[in-house]
């Protein structure tokens, strides 16, 4: 059984969302959604055996699946979890849950599709996550670009089109290049498996040249600064679920790529150019946290805030210490609960009043109480406060950085400061004060589907928050073996 | 004076005999069909080629036959290539069934003949071992096809389209001839085999045969299609008749593949140093040029036709790198063998799948022509996912199949041949390669992206006969069947090539 949960993780939400493609038009909306959720739900629940049959203190790959797939070139259908990727199959798995709950309501036109392209997504993904061969790892990387592409088009905002083709397009161009490297391994160690690779001997200036390569694709996914420019655009035309697959799932697929090949594949690369992705993770914490605080739109302040997040996430890489890898992975999976609730947060008052314009706002209070409190919760959390998941990632990395270098460290604090600028300053604007205008006079409270979607993710944000352990002692041996992996010199 | 004459071995040669006797009796039958619709007349069509597969199948053996003193081989390689070429014209024949009745002028007992003909003219191009066999058939398609261009006599576009694909058609002839009599000077033979072993053995005169060689490469590249040679291929994809249109755009590929790798690896390998050059400068511009051009077309067929441009200067850097991989520094035949393997069955490979996708692509905009509607211009395209989810969904994955996007087979295509590229170590030619890709993609999105970000200007329904939507659909779904499992054709490509070309 256990050599089926990830095939079972991968193709259960495929397959419900062809399933949910056939009930066809709008008509059949209402067995479209049910579909959706049935498949979602089942999906995750097939991957919950992942998680309590994991063997934390076993180091490699487990539930590994291995078969033949194109042997021409020597390509198989590989796929294992560690204890760095499980948690993302899990947490994809649950996020298609919420998205799908996310939707239910507020898309009217091409029900069908619009969850069928979560679904399909989710499998795709789950597929990148757990995918073992080099080739399987890049057409689930690259297939999942279409169903984003679809979201964001179809279902998107006024200016869609352009936010769509400039996502597709960036992203193509950094896999492209990554393509090139995979093959390039390929003709060196005559193998596409990802762990052959790992222990493939290179010399320092392939590696170097493989690591950019690698570096492109995974920084425009992340995104990094300067590459980041195309998720403000997308997130903000994004329909709601959209967004909340973007920043909860989609940006951590580039973070992954750096733990799964960039340091593995390139050990002295990484070492020799982890001061530029420093420098680079740096700049993403605090200019990007200036420009979140001048935003006035609230989705791009928050596409911003996930901006300066994941800088966090690749600072803790680069810093090559336990702390700092384990912080990062949590900031990962607390960014995934707090940015996808702060985007569905953004989305209720959108479904409402139609604006994401912090000035169309004021007062909300008054109107939804409860809404505002789940929201003070997300905000606290984006906001890095202790005792919520936002907290343990970024004081773990702040840690890690205190022992690599002390001014790094600093920096890398401001966000502290940064984050609760921005994020309570939109929060006060919002909520707080009188009563701004007709609309807000009019907003009815979270409805109970709304209420049950944030509650769900709050207590996820506050278990994360108050007793990480549970996440943490699920990466430890990984994360050490990856560590000791990267500190052997590959060159000869 | 018969006592020289011996009766040359006919079986390989069998399915072009069958062709040539059912294409001229069809002619003749034809002339006795009263029925407008020439439903005979096409019926009898697929029959030849159902016939000639059946036949193809039934003599094909896996050595390498020669026969006609050596002007015709049978191998492999041609069995396969010539096995895609009867499914290819039977499935263009039904794809533009309903668009030639719906234009009268077209639905002639010609149209099949000269698509048979054509078909013929294929089947001689993939099996020439011999200059004389390489023209006759490329002469016998490029006949047909100017013919069929020009048969919408009606049409001003069309009429220009014939001409020009004409005149340049006749000029690429030429300098082929003329590249063949320049070889034929340094060699003193016209037969394939022959010309190798004697270029091999270096006893020829150098300057003839680069002289030689260059317009060999010109008149190919014309057939072919690529930069700086490509200059036929919009206005007569644009002006001809869609159907035809469909024809020229498919097959023939298929064929040119044949002859490239007849002349170019089975005749001149040794010269190999000479043609390689041009032929990276040839697919690199082709690159460049169809992609660029492709983004500024507003109708389709002609987009398509630039981005065939490009597709072929992407299949070119397959044949480029297997003798890269083949040839020494010092010129002579050497190296690895399985790299060299691994880059021709890339660029076979890369055409067949091309031919599928182009067979889709083309085969979509048939289906949306109605009578005195063309459906050509991207915008007819907008809004398809409103009139109709299934054809969007096709049309969208042979446009990401094309764009190189995986799970379809244009990403393994482009895969193979990146693969046979780096393992050449012409890393900065793959580069440049995924580069160019990138800028193709935008223009396949934007057919994806009119089909569904866009509300349809037209709401008339798609109308097609069952026939049509069957075989479109089951287009679509080998596009996504063979994306997600490539072997079974790669092999087929590998073996065919190894028996062909390195028997043991």
């Amino acid at each position: 059984m256990s050599t089926y949960l990830l095939s079972l993780a991968i193709w259960v939400p495929i397959v419900a969302g062809v399933l949910v493609l056939l009930t066809g038009s709008d008509r059949n909306a209402p067995l479209a959604r049910m579909l959706a959720l049935v498949g979602a739900i089942t999906g995750f629940l097939v991957t919950i055996p992942l998680w309590t049959t994991f063997d934390v203190a076993q180091s490699g790959m487990q539930f590994e699946v291995l078969a033949p797939w194109i042997p021409r070139f020597d390509i198989n259908y590989h796929l294992g979890v560690d204890g760095i990727s499980m948690l993302f199959v899990i947490l994809n798995a649950f996020i298609t849950v919420i998205v799908v709950a996310a939707g239910w309501e507020v898309i009217g036109k091409k029900v069908a599709q619009y969850n069928a392209a979560f679904l399909i997504m989710s499998g795709l993904m789950n597929g990148i996550f757990t995918a073992l061969d080099g080739v399987l790892f890049y057409v689930f990387f690259e297939a999942s670009l279409i169903p984003m592409y679809l979201i964001i088009g179809v279902w998107g905002g006024p200016n869609r089109v352009y936010a769509a083709l400039k996502f597709f397009l960036y992203t193509l161009f950094g896999s492209l290049l990554f393509l090139l490297a995979l093959l390039y391994l390929y003709v060196q160690s005559d193998s596409f498996s990802i762990l052959a690779w790992h222990q493939q001997p290179l010399e320092l200036s392939p590696q170097i040249w493989i690591f950019l390569a690698f570096l492109i694709a995974f920084a425009v996914k992340v995104p990094m600064w300067p590459v980041h420019t195309w998720l403000p655009d997308a997130h903000v035309e994004a329909p709601t679920g959209g967004s909340i697959v973007l920043a909860a799932i989609a940006l951590k697929l580039g973070a992954y790529g750096f733990l799964r090949f960039s340091l593995p594949i390139a050990p002295d690369a990484s070492h020799e150019l982890s001061t530029l992705i420093v420098a680079l993770s740096l700049i993403a914490v605090v200019y990007i946290g200036f420009v979140a605080l001048v935003q006035s739109d609230m989705k791009k302040l928050v596409a911003y805030s996930s901006i300066a997040h994941m800088g966090f996430v690749t600072l803790g890489f680069f810093m090559f210490s336990a702390i700092g890898v384990e912080g990062a992975l949590v900031q990962m999976i607390s960014h995934g609960f707090v940015s996808g609730a702060m985007f569905f947060c953004i989305g209720v008052m959108y479904d409402r009043v139609h604006s994401r314009e912090i000035a169309d706002y004021g007062g909300v209070v008054n109107t939804m109480p409860k809404f505002a409190a789940l929201f003070m919760l997300f905000s606290m959390a984006n906001a890095g406060l202790p005792a919520t998941s936002g907290f343990v990632g970024e004081f773990m990395v702040i840690l890690g950085a205190v022992k690599y270098n002390f001014w790094v460290a600093v920096a890398a604090a401001t966000s502290l400061i940064l984050g609760a600028a921005y994020t309570l300053w939109m929060y006060k604007r919002v909520i707080f004060g009188a009563i701004a205008n007709d609309h807000v006079a009019k907003l009815a409270d979270v409805n109970k589907r709304e209420f049950a979607i944030l509650g769900v993710l709050a207590l996820c944000t506050l278990w994360l928050g108050l007793y990480p352990q549970v996440f943490t002692e699920v990466m430890h041996v990984s994360v050490n073996e990856l560590l000791n992996h990267v500190h052997i010199s590959k060159i000869q | 004076m018969f006592d020289h004459f011996v009766v040359p071995n006919l079986l390989p040669a069998a399915p072009e005999i069958f062709l040539a006797l059912m294409a001229s009796a069809i002619l003749l039958i034809d002339l006795f069909v009263k029925d407008s619709r020439r439903t005979v007349t096409f019926a009898l069509s697929v029959l030849a080629l159902l016939g000639c597969a059946a036949i193809q199948l039934w003599v094909a053996v896996p050595d390498v036959t020669y026969t006609f003193s050596h002007m015709f081989v049978a191998d492999l390689m041609s069995v396969l290539l010539k096995l895609l070429v009867y499914l290819t014209v039977i499935v263009v024949l039904f794809y533009s069934r309903a668009y030639v009745i719906d234009r009268g002028e077209m639905n002639k007992g010609e149209y099949y003949v000269l698509t048979l003909f054509a078909t013929l003219g294929m089947m001689v191009m993939i099996s020439a071992n011999h200059f004389v066999t390489v023209y006759i058939g490329i002469e016998l398609l490029s006949l047909s096809l100017y013919a069929m261009v020009a048969m919408n006599r009606d049409s001003l576009a069309a009429s220009e389209a014939a001409i020009k694909y004409f005149v340049l058609g006749a000029l690429a002839s030429g300098l082929l001839l003329y590249g063949m009599s320049m070889i034929y000077g340094a060699t003193g033979s016209l037969e394939i085999t022959a010309v190798a072993r004697q270029v091999h053995g270096a006893n020829v005169n150098g300057n003839l045969l680069v002289f030689g060689l260059i317009f060999l490469v010109a008149g190919l590249a014309f057939k072919l299609g690529v930069v700086p040679f490509h200059m036929w291929i919009p206005d007569v994809y644009h002006g001809a008749p869609t159907s035809v249109t469909l024809l020229i755009g498919s097959a023939p590929k298929l064929a040119a593949f044949a002859v490239v790798i007849r002349l170019l690896v089975s005749g001149l390998l040794a010269a190999a140093n000479e043609w390689q050059d041009m032929l990276i400068i040839m697919a690199v511009l082709s690159m460049a040029i169809g992609n660029l051009a492709a983004i500024a077309q507003t109708n389709i067929k002609r987009m398509l036709a630039y981005s065939a441009i490009s597709h072929m200067g992407f299949m070119l850097l397959g044949i480029v790198t297997g003798v890269v991989a083949v040839v020494g520094a010092d010129g002579t035949v050497g190296g690895d063998i399985s790299n060299a393997l691994d880059a021709y069955s890339s660029a076979m490979f890369y055409v067949i799948a091309y031919v599928l996708m182009s067979l889709g692509t083309f085969g979509m905009i048939l289906m949306m022509a109605r009578a005195g509607f063309e459906a050509d211009t991207l915008d007819d395209f907008k809004g398809l996912n409103q009139r109709s989810p299934w054809f969007a969904a096709i049309m969208m994955m042979l446009m990401f199949s094309m764009a190189g996007v995986p799970f379809f087979i244009g990403f393994f295509a482009k895969f193979a041949v990146l693969m046979a590229v780096i393992a050449a170590g012409y890393t900065w030619l793959a580069i440049v390669a995924v580069l160019f890709s990138l800028i193709g993609a935008f223009y396949y999105l934007r057919v994806v992206k009119l089909m569904y970000f866009d509300a349809p200007t037209d709401e008339t329904p798609i109308r097609a006969g069952l026939d049509m939507r069957l075989l479109i659909s089951a287009n679509g779904v080998a596009v996504a069947l063979f994306g997600m499992f490539p072997q079974s054709i790669m092999a087929l490509c590998a073996a065919a090539l190894v028996y062909s070309h390195f028997p043991h």
